[in-house]
């Protein structure tokens, strides 16, 4: 990476979302699970996502990371739209400027640590940049554990493997599907503070789908979906700020009144 | 749990798809062979009973081997005895009946047929009710002869023409006075039948005045049985031996159902291997299916199924697929069984018409066969699949591939192939012939123990493709990780290959070292340019050494002549030879004294001398078929081969014993060596005939690589079965490896990996298992072709292993084919895997 863009980084925008629509199926069985979002995701920043269960935070974080098409509207990771490239580039796109953390680990059973974590690299045949790796795998504490495979290690210690895998390639935008989801509250909370680190300080830009309030309280600014629309966002969240503006969304069962709500809520999670 | 199991088996129809087809190629394989075998021999019955119509008694010699130091001869059928048979009572009309080998020219001059089944006979009377005539009349002397509706019509003759035809040398240029037809087994096995009148047959078959056979009709109202009874008592029972025709139809189709069962045993060993084979593939496909279904299964155990009923549910799904495969494949071998029966024809060996016979035994051995192999494959995954604790249905991720350890498998397998690797050494060390059984088992306890062991053998060996590997990258490096990451998997899979890959390069080092010894041993042992013989392998009349020894240009020549004699009470045959060439046509290995033949002074091989206890200076006493007795001296004892061997002396002291000189070979050496010209001289002088073969060495080493090349094709073709369905099973691995790891290869695509790098990694898997089989047969295929040839090393000594380079090559190759064919459909499924569905956590 040159210098010129570690300064575009600070202030320009890293993904954005403009009226992105994802519409499954025809006539009775239509569902609209995004419905024109507009969304920017800042370098240097962790959002976080949430809403209820089939509110379209998933389908938004697949579309906008090009793991998923889109029926209308455009997403731009950095300067590319997404909306024209045929798998190839974006799958290029995805090596090269996305860096992905799954709830289910997904780390490859016959690889070490270290190997896992320069996978992205070695798919794209590029050497890592040892001093980034270096300070990477610092930060998430595996230096001992370099030499071990996923069995070897914990649900917690596999997640932060994942973790230094997506910073690895240091990559334009990390998203987090439920990071923390399969683990326990100190391992969660270990692995957050990373992602929290990786943004203030060095600088990396993190999106993270999460239904739990004390994860969404990590980020620099929660982004509430119900039904395939933005309802709302809080930025400097808190576990409570944020606990409170979801107990007056609709339980994805199709609530109404969302918007004097989320005035008072918005209001109040800017307070603290 | 039926019901469950049903739906398992359609839930699951295209994983066991794979399954399904390659118990189907065995079962195919085995009805395909019963069908045609028993089409065939019920053809050629029914045809041979035509064929004994006309004959109700047969009078046959009564065969003596000897009487004292007296070499037996057979007494003669005369016309004498013909009469008296004819004279019996009940006895309506009685034919004599002479055969011998007859070749006929084709239009181009070339022999019609492959020499073996031209036969010749004789016309009886006027009328011969044997011969009904289609055309034309009977023959009559040397220059008019019929010939069979069959080879008339190929060759494109007609009544009236002049065809070329050979007996014993000499050729005959007789008229066709007409055309008959016939139901004769060898004519309708694409044949030939030439017959002349009596009297030439007997004369042309050096049978002056006497019948092979003596055929009696019985009068209407006479049993076959009673007019044997009037034969017996009238014809003396020293010299002749009855036979009802009923016998002999019965005893031909004895004959026949025995020389088909042989084939049929041999090509039900080869339906055995495929169907071996294809048992991995069902054990790995069923065990496959229990690891994916462990939730499942173990719901059902939560919800109170016993063990034995989850076992019982693996089982009846098993034989749902076994009872498929029955199906199909019966179905499947009827059409090969048709198939096969049009494929000889095609071949010019048409077999008698007849319908296509599928007895309740093929069906039910067809089914059988399905059913009993696909359940006792099954066997151990459904027991496995009943060891599920029921708490697994809690869990969330899918059942982890047992880890469990290798070390008693891997113990069991070295002691296996340890066992295997002593008793096969052991084996080459011992006789030949008491040798094979415990080659056999050698053999089989090394495949078993290299199986047991292919787990192990697989990590350090595909390890060593790693540098290979490497060049493709990530997914060069994916894919070597993923082969040995189930290493029992792998394992089964790779041996299914290896098993077809054994036995192919084994007979292939095998086929190709004997073909290079016995090639060698032709040429070394000949300093003759020519060996002139039959074309049936049949013996040459004196004539042709006669007219040989006389043509410009040949500096040597001896006829290789048949005689027996009686020595020390027992049968020996003797190979007359002209003493003063055979040492300038021959180069024989003199072990002692000296290769002289002449005179009274004669050569031994060394294998005879031994048994006799001869040395050289040793006097023998041999009575010859004349009963006269002459003394030998043993001059030289050599090492003798298929060619030469047995006791050698000279004509001069042979030729007057004999009534009916025959000579099996002539050797001849030209000035010049070979050349056109000095074969095209011989040739001429022979009267260019066309069932007399005149080679030089490199049409002798053709010959003998033309059966070899034959041979080894057919063995080809048959464990081609073996191979397919063994590509089936890398198809079917690849296919569940590619389903399991669907979560990582959905990652992976996230993270960057495109479509072609997925196709590539599978592919580059199956290459890797592929090749890993292929090593491990083609290995054990040179082990054995080695082991094997060490025995035959024993009785030839000019046998030396050579390794056929590039046929091993070959073979890696089509191994390498193989894997890249079977990844074909897994590879593209795993790039077209639906990237957001497989990262979903469960």
């Amino acid at each position: 990476m040159t210098t010129t863009t570690t300064a575009d980084r600070a202030t320009a925008v890293a993904a954005r979302a403009t009226e992105l629509s994802k519409i499954y199926g025809q006539g009775e069985t239509r569902v609209v699970a995004l419905d024109r979002v507009s969304v920017d995701f800042r370098r240097a920043e962790f959002t976080a996502i949430m809403g209820p269960s089939g509110s379209g935070k998933s389908t938004l974080m697949h579309c906008v990371a090009g793991l998923d098409t889109f029926s209308s509207g455009s997403v731009r990771i950095g300067e590319t739209e997404l909306g024209s490239l045929k798998d190839k580039r974006l799958t290029r796109l995805r090596r090269d400027k996305i860096g992905f953390i799954f709830q289910a680990f997904n780390l490859l059973p016959t690889l070490t640590a270290l190997e896992n974590i320069t996978l992205p690299m070695d798919i794209a045949g590029r050497k890592a940049d040892k001093a980034w790796l270096d300070q990477v795998i610092q930060m998430v504490g595996l230096s001992e554990r370099l030499g071990h495979r996923p069995s070897q290690l914990s649900g917690g210690q596999q997640q932060r493997v994942a973790v230094a895998r997506a910073l690895a390639s240091k990559p334009e935008i990390i998203f987090g599907d439920e990071p923390t989801g399969n683990l326990d509250s100190r391992s969660g909370a270990e692995v957050l503070g990373f992602l929290r680190n990786s943004v203030r300080e060095l600088g990396q830009t993190v999106v993270m789908v999460t239904h739990d309030p004390v994860a969404a309280a990590y980020a620099d600014r929660v982004v509430f979906l119900v039904d395939g629309r933005i309802v709302d966002e809080i930025h400097g969240p808190t576990a409570g700020s944020v606990l409170d503006l979801m107990r007056g969304l609709p339980g994805g069962a199709g609530g109404t009144a969302t918007g004097p709500l989320n005035c008072e809520l918005d209001a109040k999670g800017r307070a603290r | 749990m039926f019901r469950t199991a049903l739906r398992n088996v359609s839930a699951h129809k295209a994983r066991l798809l794979m399954t399904v087809l390659a118990v189907m190629l065995g079962v195919a394989f085995v009805s395909g062979t019963l069908v045609f075998t028993n089409t065939i021999s019920d053809a050629y019955q029914k045809s041979s009973a035509k064929g004994f119509d006309q004959v109700d008694v047969a009078v046959r010699p009564e065969y003596q081997d000897s009487r004292g130091d007296r070499v037996g001869r057979t007494p003669e059928l005369t016309r004498a005895l013909l009469d008296r048979a004819a004279a019996a009572p009940g006895a309506a009309s009685a034919t004599g009946v002479v055969t011998g080998f007859t070749a006929i020219a084709g239009k181009d001059g070339k022999l019609l047929g492959d020499g073996w089944q031209s036969a010749g006979g004789n016309y009886w009377g006027t009328e011969d009710a044997r011969y009904p005539l289609v055309a034309g009349h009977a023959p009559s002397g040397r220059g008019e002869v019929l010939i069979d509706a069959r080879t008339a019509e190929r060759a494109g003759y007609q009544v009236g023409d002049t065809v070329r035809l050979s007996v014993d040398g000499p050729v005959l240029t007789p008229r066709i006075s007409g055309v008959f037809r016939t139901d004769d087994g060898n004519v309708a096995a694409g044949g030939s039948l030439a017959l002349f009148d009596t009297p030439t047959a007997q004369a042309l078959f050096g049978k002056k005045g006497t019948y092979d056979e003596i055929d009696v009709k019985a009068t209407a109202g006479t049993s076959q049985r009673a007019l044997k009874t009037a034969l017996d008592e009238a014809l003396p029972a020293q010299l002749v031996e009855t036979t009802t025709g009923k016998r002999l139809a019965d005893d031909q189709a004895e004959m026949i159902s025995t020389s088909m069962s042989g084939l049929k045993r041999s090509l039900l060993v080869f339906a055995g291997i495929a169907l071996f084979v294809g048992t991995f593939i069902i054990a790995n496909t069923f065990t496959m299916l229990v690891a994916q279904r462990t939730r499942e299964l173990a719901l059902l155990r939560a919800v109170g199924a016993s063990r034995r009923q989850v076992t019982r549910s693996v089982l009846i799904e098993a034989l749902v697929v076994g009872t498929v495969a029955g199906v199909t494949g019966l179905a499947a071998g009827v059409g090969i069984g048709a198939g096969l029966r049009s494929l000889l024809g095609a071949f010019g060996a048409s077999v008698p018409d007849g319908p296509l016979v599928v007895t309740p035994g093929t069906v039910l051995t067809a089914l059988a066969v399905g059913i009993v192999i696909t359940v006792l494959a099954a066997w151990l995954p459904g027991r496995r699949a009943a060891k599920i604790p029921p708490v697994a249905a809690m869990s969330s991720v899918h059942a982890k591939a047992t880890t469990k350890s290798l070390v008693l498998r891997n113990t069991l397998g070295a002691l296996f192939s340890a066992a295997g690797v002593a008793v096969v050494l052991a084996a080459t060390t011992m006789d030949t012939d008491s040798a094979q059984g415990p080659m056999g088992v050698g053999a089989v306890l090394l495949v078993i123990g290299v199986f047991i062991l292919t787990p192990l053998l697989s990590r350090p060996l595909i390890a060593a493709a790693a540098p290979v590997l490497r060049v493709f990258g990530v997914a060069g490096r994916l894919a070597r990780q993923n082969s040995v990451r189930n290493p029992r998997r792998t394992a089964a899979t790779a041996s299914a290959l290896m098993i077809g890959l054994t036995l192919i390069t084994g007979m292939t080092v095998m086929a190709g070292s004997l073909q290079t010894s016995i090639d060698r041993m032709a040429s070394s042992a000949i300093r003759a340019d020519y060996v002139v013989s039959m074309a049936n392998r049949g013996p040459l009349s004196p004539d042709v050494a006669r007219r040989l020894a006389g043509v410009d240009g040949v500096t040597a020549s001896s006829p290789l002549r048949n005689g027996a004699s009686r020595i020390g009470g027992e049968t020996e045959y003797l190979t007359g030879v002209d003493g003063s060439a055979i040492g300038r046509l021959t180069d024989l290995k003199v072990d002692d004294g000296s290769f002289t033949v002449g005179g009274s002074r004669i050569v031994v091989d060394k294998d005879r001398a031994r048994e006799h206890g001869w040395r050289v200076g040793s006097r023998i006493t041999a009575h010859f078929e004349d009963g006269a007795a002459r003394g030998l001296t043993v001059a030289g004892i050599y090492e003798g081969n298929d060619m030469f061997n047995g006791i050698m002396l000279d004509n001069e002291v042979l030729t007057p014993h004999l009534a009916d000189p025959a000579d099996m070979r002539v050797m001849v050496r030209t000035r010049g060596g070979a050349s056109d010209g000095a074969k095209d001289r011989l040739e001429k002088a022979l009267g260019s005939n066309p069932a007399i073969l005149v080679q030089d060495k490199k049409d002798i080493s053709h010959d003998i690589a033309r059966m070899f090349t034959l041979m080894l094709n057919m063995v080809y073709g048959l464990l081609g079965m073996a191979v397919i369905v063994a590509v089936l099973g890398v198809i079917n691995t690849l296919a569940m490896s590619v389903f399991e790891r669907s979560q990582e290869i959905g990652m992976l695509r996230a993270i960057g990996l495109d479509r072609r790098s997925v196709k590539r990694m599978v592919r580059l898997e199956s290459l890797v298992i592929s090749l890993f089989g292929g090593v491990l047969g083609i290995g054990l295929g040179v082990f054995f072709g080695w082991a094997a040839g060490e025995l035959l090393g024993t009785k030839m000594p000019t046998y030396e292993l050579v390794l056929p380079w590039g046929r091993m090559a070959l073979f890696l190759l089509l191994a390498g084919v193989v894997g890249v064919l079977a990844a074909l459909w897994p590879a593209r499924r795993a790039a077209r895997l639906n990237m957001l569905a497989a990262i979903k956590a469960e």
